[in-house]
């Protein structure tokens, strides 16, 4: 194929939304945490399982877990549009990436009910 | 009339004869009349007619004579000679291919400019005299239609560099807003679909190097968050 450039792919208002979305409910969250850490200062295991057992704790951490794995996506997912020029291994990239953050995002949620 | 000797090193590179570019020491007399870079330029230019750059209007109206100077993009004519830290260090705008010297290929910057249509885009019969605007309708565009297309913003932006066949950069977003923002154009649906693309538009993270060099005191930061403003306000 001849090398043309291709732009035009008529995504990226969605991305750039939810990167400002996610990013204030991490903000909310860390100031959040620090307003429970404060007021309930675990500092055994057992305290800092107590803090997690609280719903509102869970429902939290898991909207900030979210927020930050789909901010990450946005972030690498455009280190790799700068950086990598072949499509086949930006493709690759992507993908990995994609992959390893839907996993570590079930992972999470695992560890989070199981406390 | 008192003269001083003013220090500058200059990037030297003719693709055609030279191997690699080099920084050429020279150093030139000025007097009080000199007040501008572009005038010690012009000496410089009598003491070695090598030295190529571009220049015209010399009151910073064209735009040709955009360099580095002293690691910060502007244009000669408009940058004083008073308070330039020595030896003066001069380099052509960063990101695009040199032709020689301090002059660069633009053939690149204004394909972007091109690219977003700057022109009124009507499909209405001319009326006999003009399109009316009310005052408040022309005021938006101001800070905006002033834009001498020198490329300092463009070559400042990283965005830019790593993408300058796909980024439309900030003088060409800058342009694409002046007509986004022009009430007596038409095409504002598809002027919106033509930069909704995470590599024409969404390179721009907003980090400002732009608005730092911009020689006419422009903020290309500022009309792109507008754009990006007109996008939500379509979406939502």
């Amino acid at each position: 194929m001849i090398n043309r450039i291709v732009v035009g792919a008529h995504y990226g208002l969605k991305d750039w939304i939810i990167q400002r979305v996610s990013a204030v409910v991490m903000a909310a969250y860390s100031l959040f945490m620090v307003i429970v850490l404060l007021v309930l200062c675990p500092t055994t295991f057992d305290a800092w399982r107590n803090v997690f057992s609280f719903g509102l704790v869970k429902f939290a951490t898991f909207l900030f877990a979210l927020s930050l794995f789909y901010h990450a996506w946005i972030g690498i997912r455009d280190l790799w549009m700068d950086y990598v020029k072949s499509v086949s291994i930006r493709l690759t990239l992507h993908a990995l990436t994609v992959l390893a953050l839907v996993g570590y995002a079930g992972w999470m949620a695992a560890i989070l009910w199981r406390l | 009339m008192t003269t001083r000797t003013m220090q500058f090193r200059i990037y030297r590179y003719d693709p055609d004869k030279d191997e690699r570019p080099r920084m050429q020491d020279i150093s030139v007399e000025v007097d009080e009349q000199d007040r501008k870079l572009l005038d010690a330029l012009t000496k410089l230019k009598a003491k070695d007619e090598t030295i190529a750059y571009r220049r015209s209007c010399r009151e910073g109206v064209c735009g040709s004579d955009a360099m580095n100077i002293n690691g910060k993009n502007g244009l000669a004519c408009l940058t004083d000679l008073e308070g330039l830290e020595q030896p003066v260090l001069l380099k052509p705008l960063p990101g695009l291919p040199v032709i020689r010297d301090l002059i660069v290929d633009m053939t690149q910057f204004f394909k972007q400019y091109h690219s977003i249509k700057p022109y009124l885009i009507n499909n209405d019969p001319p009326p006999e005299r003009e399109r009316l605007q009310s005052p408040e309708e022309r005021e938006e565009l101001n800070g905006l239609y002033e834009c001498i297309l020198c490329a300092c913003c463009s070559t400042a932006c990283p965005s830019f560099w790593w993408n300058p066949d796909k980024f439309v950069g900030p003088a060409g977003l800058l342009a694409a807003y002046r007509f986004l923002a022009d009430t007596r154009d038409q095409a504002t649906g598809e002027r919106l679909d033509n930069l909704e693309d995470p590599y024409r538009l969404f390179r721009c993270h907003s980090i400002m190097n732009c608005v730092d060099v911009c020689p006419k005191g422009l903020n290309p930061t500022l009309a792109i968050g507008k754009i990006k403003e007109m996008m939500v306000k379509r979406y939502v």
